[in-house]
């Protein structure tokens, strides 16, 4: 309220024009710039020197990043396609299953919290069990999954279906904690309110308890997004899909002594549909979330 | 709504709270009129701002009844009787200006038509047209305060409840939105129950003053305010004005006497008018 006195008002420029857009995509790139000279920095002192601690330096355990890039436009195999080729294939297979399991996590996550904010019983009951799913490997409750989700799906479904699952099983946690925080967040003096204006706790939740919770939820949505790319990668392990990521990287981990620079390669795609995805949802919420500049993450 | 029922009424009312045991409001009796412009007046932990929310059924009373307009507090609340105002603006983030005012009118079933048309009215009231599609951080602490009032108004309801609605602002705004607020007040025709911790401001405002002891929350005096209406700038410089402010003061160190008779010449509520 330090700007009581002021009686104009106080127009903040939103900086969502293309300009500042550019110049933080710029900034990124130069970090990673940066980042590169780095790497081989390190692995030409670390082979000069002869650095054995943490580990030996040299083209196997540190391929130049050229290298690694370069093996993107190479062949995969002999006469077959580039390498990027397949590895873009494989990464919208795998993001079909983490888009899939990311919109049924985030919706499930969401319902979760919104059911337990209205219940102080079940939220007590239910909350400890929650946070226990998390402990679970997913790795261990995987072949679960596919055994108990697979046979359940119509043909279209049929293979990737559980993965997304599995998939939403990593989305839905963060969504469900950050969000049952948000509905708890509005002031209750807007509460107060909203019973001064005779509204029923239905109302409430709709018109003030849901949109406070649209901050929370969304800073849970960029870190779910991501994490349901790696839950598809981790579930199409088990689930013995050859189509999406994890198959490009047990491939290649086979080939590692002869031919490092492909799971580098790899690496790189997975990490970009992380990025992808987190930065879809970033650009989600600049278009849905009006809030004040000193509120923005 | 019986016309000649008070616009609140007030009987016997006393609330303890369970959580340390504290009585915060000990048999109060108060009736306001329609039309009037009541403050409530007390030192911090006097129970003013639990009795207007007594009043607005946000808590419930321990003892006794709060009739509004007639009815139940309760039943007063779920017919959208009166409008409150807090000392923050409390706007949604969230919601345009435009959007801030017309949410009442959104849980009143309005259609979108008839919300407009009453949005453009309640701007031009607050004397905000122009700021429609702005958001509250877009907006002073002043300007934020007038939509808040606006929203509190939108739906016409006959009663006003404002909880230090300009607590949180400067002095020069608060003098030039205390004038707003009776102009409002006699456009209206809206009856007000306002709770401050200015004698200045609530001599100013009111046609009556109740004037409350802390601890237990009693009402220790009410002050006619007898200051002619329309009231303007010119009335703080009115001698009868300084008389006000005299007996409201005496009243508050009297409230303050039945407690602690030892520290009676405390100058606690002098000190923070600074007149």
């Amino acid at each position: 309220m330090s700007s009581a006195a002021v009686a104009r008002p106080i127009v903040e420029p939103r900086s969502v024009g293309l300009l500042p857009a550019l110049r933080n995509a710029g900034l990124s790139l130069l970090v990673l710039a940066v980042g590169c000279v780095l790497w081989e920095a390190y692995k030409w002192l670390g082979e000069r020197l002869e650095l054995t601690r943490p580990f030996p330096v040299n083209g196997r355990t540190m391929p130049h990043v050229y290298d690694m890039v370069g093996q993107l436009f190479e062949p995969s195999r002999r006469n077959g396609p580039l390498l990027i080729d397949v590895l873009l294939d494989a990464a919208a297979f795998t993001a079909k299953e983490a888009a899939a399991g990311f919109l049924l996590g985030a919706a499930v996550g969401f319902a979760i919290a919104v059911v337990l904010s209205e219940s102080k019983l079940l939220q007590r009951g239910f909350l400890p069990y929650i946070v226990a799913s998390q402990t679970i490997p997913i790795l261990a409750i995987a072949p679960m999954v596919v055994i108990w989700v697979s046979p359940k799906l119509p043909e279209s479904l049929a293979g990737w279906g559980a993965v997304a699952v599995i998939s939403a099983y990593l989305t839905f946690f963060p969504v469900t904690i950050n969000t049952l925080r948000g509905l708890q967040s509005a002031d209750p003096r807007a509460v107060e309110l909203m019973r001064s204006y005779a509204a029923n706790r239905w109302r409430i939740l709709w018109k003030l308890r849901i949109p406070a919770s649209f901050p929370f939820l969304f800073t849970a949505l960029k870190i779910a997004a991501p994490a349901a790319v790696v839950g598809a990668i981790i579930g199409e392990l088990p689930s013995s899909i050859q189509d999406g990521l994890a198959g490009a990287i047990l491939n290649f981990n086979q080939y590692y002594i002869t031919s490092p620079e492909s799971l580098w390669a790899t690496n790189i795609i997975a990490a970009a549909l992380g990025i992808l995805f987190f930065v879809v949802v970033a650009l989600a919420e600049r278009l849905l979330v009006r809030r004040a500049p000193e509120n923005v993450a | 709504m019986t016309t000649d029922a008070a616009a609140v009424s007030i009987t016997d009312l006393s609330k303890r709270f369970v959580r340390g045991d504290v009585l915060a409001l000990d048999r109060i009796d108060l009736d306001v009129q329609p039309g009037e412009f009541v403050s409530l007046i007390g030192p911090s932990g006097c129970g003013k701002s639990t009795l207007l929310r007594i009043i607005g059924d946000l808590i419930r009373p321990s003892e006794g009844a709060v009739l509004v307009n007639g009815k139940s507090a309760h039943q007063a609340r779920l017919d959208r009787d009166y409008g409150i105002v807090f000392q923050d603006a409390v706007l949604y983030d969230w919601r345009t200006v435009v959007k801030n005012i017309a949410l009442p009118l959104e849980l009143a079933g309005w259609d979108r038509k008839r919300r407009d048309t009453r949005v453009r009215e309640m701007l031009e009231l607050v004397e905000l047209t122009g700021f429609e599609k702005h958001h509250p951080w877009q907006l002073s602490g002043g300007m934020q305060q007038r939509v808040s009032i606006a929203r509190a108004l939108s739906f016409s309801p006959p009663l006003l409840l404002m909880d230090e609605p300009f607590g949180a602002l400067d002095e020069m705004t608060r003098e030039r939105m205390n004038n707003e607020l009776l102009r409002i007040w006699q456009e209206t025709l809206s009856t007000v129950v306002f709770v401050t911790h200015s004698i200045a401001e609530s001599v100013f405002l009111s046609t009556r003053v109740v004037v409350m002891s802390a601890r237990p929350g009693r009402i220790a005096g009410i002050a006619e305010i007898d200051l002619p209406q329309p009231r303007s700038p010119e009335t703080r410089e009115d001698a009868r004005f300084a008389d006000h402010i005299t007996q409201v003061r005496r009243l508050l160190r009297k409230g303050h006497a039945l407690d602690a008779p030892e520290e009676d010449e405390t100058p606690l509520y002098v000190a923070e008018e600074g007149l």
